[in-house]
């Protein structure tokens, strides 16, 4: 069986890969093991990856960077991102490894943690053992159980009691290898008290190589916080990207999530809110614009544990050539969860006769005074508005791109990033023409 | 008198239905044709054939546009060419804002015509000399294209349309349905006001009331596919009295 070769892997390397860790992660990789063992990868024989057999995936033959062999380039001269001139706060990730040659001109605000997993266990070790892998749930999920196994380190961002950044943070996301390789990373994200941080995570791929990408991200957002996650992920066909976001949120609290993907190869994004508080936020985002033979799979699941709370998924596809795209979309509201309002949309473009959507709503409500709704199309471009444009002199294929640039709106307006909103607008727009440029010195063509 | 539109003999099926069953019209520089008729007679269908609707289907005949085949055109090059259509039912087109639109649809007019693009200045000073001709609210261009409009709104807004597009002949497709008289007469002004020795109108309408305050110089009926009486403004006075029975059931 494929997992096989990993199980080998692990009980193999197990020494490696504890050296080139830290304690703290090192905690949780026999249990992960151990759940890895018995449920495996997820395949297309479980109802919620029908469409998308994760475990084929991991049949090839990849290697794991457990010594933690340093890539010899400096990222911020070597690249450069699409979304230049933000002002924010830039960090990088090479593959798994935070990359600490390069600090961000400014210092954050007192008391506020940005940078390696590794080195946050070790400065702040009582608050990484209570929040590292405590929300990331692996007992049905065999590939967060694998990153839990193999991940040696990350980025985290820690912001106490009642400190708000005013500039978001910006992580790049570097794949670079010379063979095709299993990449592991985890994002941990602890919001205290009133705290408000905005994250830009911008996904990129130097190599021409084959990278199966698990990311375990874990966002902790206490009373009254309020945390922005967005994802940018222009990462070559060659990419397996499977991620993995989970949020639990207290009283009060606010997390916003959005992730676009103008370029990948297959993908796979998990999202898991937990509302525990009363009067809490959340809101799921996902614009997703694939051609070729690209896969897109986006589920999310809400669960509404306790009362007044509101949540919001939007999610669009925009699908051509033999593309196939996915949408599962959860909501659960618990028994005593009453004064819930949860909303869900879900619209699908279908720019070829080749491209396939599958799309499904799933509602499980167990309280009586709530407000729940849920819509979904899957569909082409309105022949009335495309007609209306030429008819005023605006020809046939400028008309379909601004009228799918059109579409993209209102999933570009929920990220609360001013400026990053008419970057990506333009990005999307050059996407749609086909012509996103890639990173500088990137080797991979499109 | 120069010619700016000749249908000759035009017939068009929709869905496999033929409705225009031998149209013959000819509209030239500086005058004003009302095309009226009862429902169901061809008015819409006309018009959407004119701007080259894909929906409709041209089984025969021929129209020239200044001498040019037009039912070679695709749509949009009619538009660039200098026929506008103003829609009867406008579509909405949220995230389209109204200022790209436009902005667009200049461009491409001047690049058919080999001039360079417009510059943003320009451009802002053309949407508001147009706004204020034809007394428009800013409101009407700082959304996305109609999202939200009232039917009066969207009429107004094809009008603006119009003024910013200078056609060579302007096609108004029951511009006045949906319209209470305050709105109908604002919008009739700035058709008025954009009418030019050079140019021409065709007013597709059912009722005589619009014809009060944009004077045709010609009154044809259309009637099952047919235009089946001309004449003058007279015409249309004749129809408000004695309705549509008399010339179809002579």
């Amino acid at each position: 069986m494929i997992e096989q070769q990993y199980i080998d892997l692990f009980t193999q390397f197990r020494k490696e890969l504890d050296a080139h860790s830290v304690k703290g992660m090192n905690l949780h990789r026999d249990s992960a093991f151990e759940t890895f063992r018995q449920i495996g990868f997820p395949s297309s024989k479980q109802e919620d990856y029908k469409h998308s057999n994760i475990v084929r995936t991991f049949d090839a033959d990849l290697g794991l960077n457990l010594r933690n062999i340093p890539i010899p380039v400096n990222p911020y001269d070597a690249f450069k991102c699409d979304v230049p001139n933000l002002s924010t706060y830039l960090y990088f990730l090479i593959n798994d490894r935070y990359y600490d040659r390069f600090q961000p001109s400014e210092k954050l605000p007192e008391g506020v943690f940005a940078g390696s997993l590794q080195l946050f266990s070790e400065k702040y070790p009582d608050k990484f053992a209570a929040h590292y892998a405590q929300i990331a749930d692996y007992s049905d999920n065999g590939v967060v159980a694998y990153n839990t196994m193999f991940a040696q380190d990350g980025f985290v961002i820690y912001v106490p009691k009642n400190v708000a950044l005013e500039k978001p943070l910006q992580l790049i996301n570097i794949l670079r290898g010379g063979v095709d390789l299993s990449v592991n990373r985890r994002i941990l994200i602890i919001a205290e008290e009133n705290a408000r941080v905005k994250l830009l995570m911008c996904d990129h791929t130097v190599d021409n190589v084959h990278f199966v990408v698990t990311q375990v991200t874990e966002v902790f957002a206490d009373v009254s916080a309020q945390v922005d996650v967005y994802e940018l992920e222009e990462n070559s066909e060659k990419v397996t990207r499977l991620n993995n976001f989970f949020s639990e949120q207290k009283d009060h609290s606010n997390v916003q999530t959005s992730c676009i993907t103008l370029h990948n190869g297959y993908t796979r994004n998990n999202y898991r809110f937990r509302l525990l508080g009363e009067h809490a936020e959340a809101h799921a985002g996902g614009l997703a614009i694939c051609d070729k033979d690209q896969h897109i799979d986006n589920f999310a699941f809400l669960d509404h544990a306790r009362p007044n709370c509101m949540s919001n998924e939007l999610f669009k596809t925009v699908l051509n050539d033999r593309a196939t795209g996915v949408f599962c979309g959860k909501i659960l509201v618990e028994k005593h969860a009453q004064k819930t309002m949860a909303y869900q949309t879900n619209r699908n473009l279908l720019a070829s006769e080749t491209a396939q959507m599958f799309s499904k709503p799933q509602l499980e409500i167990y309280a009586d005074d709530v407000k729940c709704s849920h819509g979904l199309t899957t569909g082409q471009l309105d022949e009335e508005a495309l007609f209306y444009m030429r008819a005023r002199g605006i020809d046939k294929e400028e008309a379909r791109l601004l009228l799918m640039v059109a579409f993209s709106r209102d999933v570009v307006d929920m990220i609360r990033i001013e400026s990053l909103q008419e970057r990506l607008t333009n990005l999307i727009d050059k996407r749609f023409r086909g012509k996103l440029m890639r990173c500088g010195n990137c080797n991979v063509c499109i | 008198m120069t010619s700016i539109l000749k249908i000759k003999n035009l017939h068009a099926i929709v869905e496999e239905k033929e409705i225009l069953k031998g149209v013959n019209l000819e509209v030239n520089e500086g005058e004003v044709h009302a095309v009226m008729g009862p429902n169901g007679s061809g008015k819409s269908t006309l018009a959407s054939v004119l701007a080259g609707n894909p929906k409709f289907e041209v089984t025969r005949g021929n129209i020239l546009f200044r001498g040019k085949d037009l039912l070679e055109m695709e749509p949009e090059d009619r538009a660039r060419e200098g026929l506008f259509l103003s829609f009867q039912y406008p579509v909405e087109i949220p995230g389209v804002s109204m200022v790209n639109f436009m902005r667009a649809a200049v461009n491409e007019q001047r690049k058919y015509r080999g001039e360079d693009p417009i510059s943003a200045t320009d451009f802002l000073k053309l949407m508001r000399d147009k706004r204020e001709l034809l007394g428009m609210d800013s409101q009407l261009v700082s959304r996305s294209v109609n999202e939200g409009f009232s039917g009066g709104e969207k009429k107004k807004n094809e009008i603006f349309q119009m003024a910013m597009l200078n056609p060579q002949l302007a096609i108004l497709d029951e511009t006045d349905s949906g319209l209470d008289i305050d709105a109908l007469r604002v919008v009739a002004a700035g058709v008025n006001k954009l009418q030019a020795k050079e140019n021409a109108t065709i007013v597709i309408t059912h009722y005589q009331r619009l014809l009060e305050y944009i004077k045709p110089d010609y009154v044809h009926v259309l009637y099952a596919g047919k235009i089946v009486q001309s004449g003058g403004p007279d015409l249309a006075l004749e129809l408000e009295k004695r309705g549509y029975d008399w010339l179809i059931n002579p």
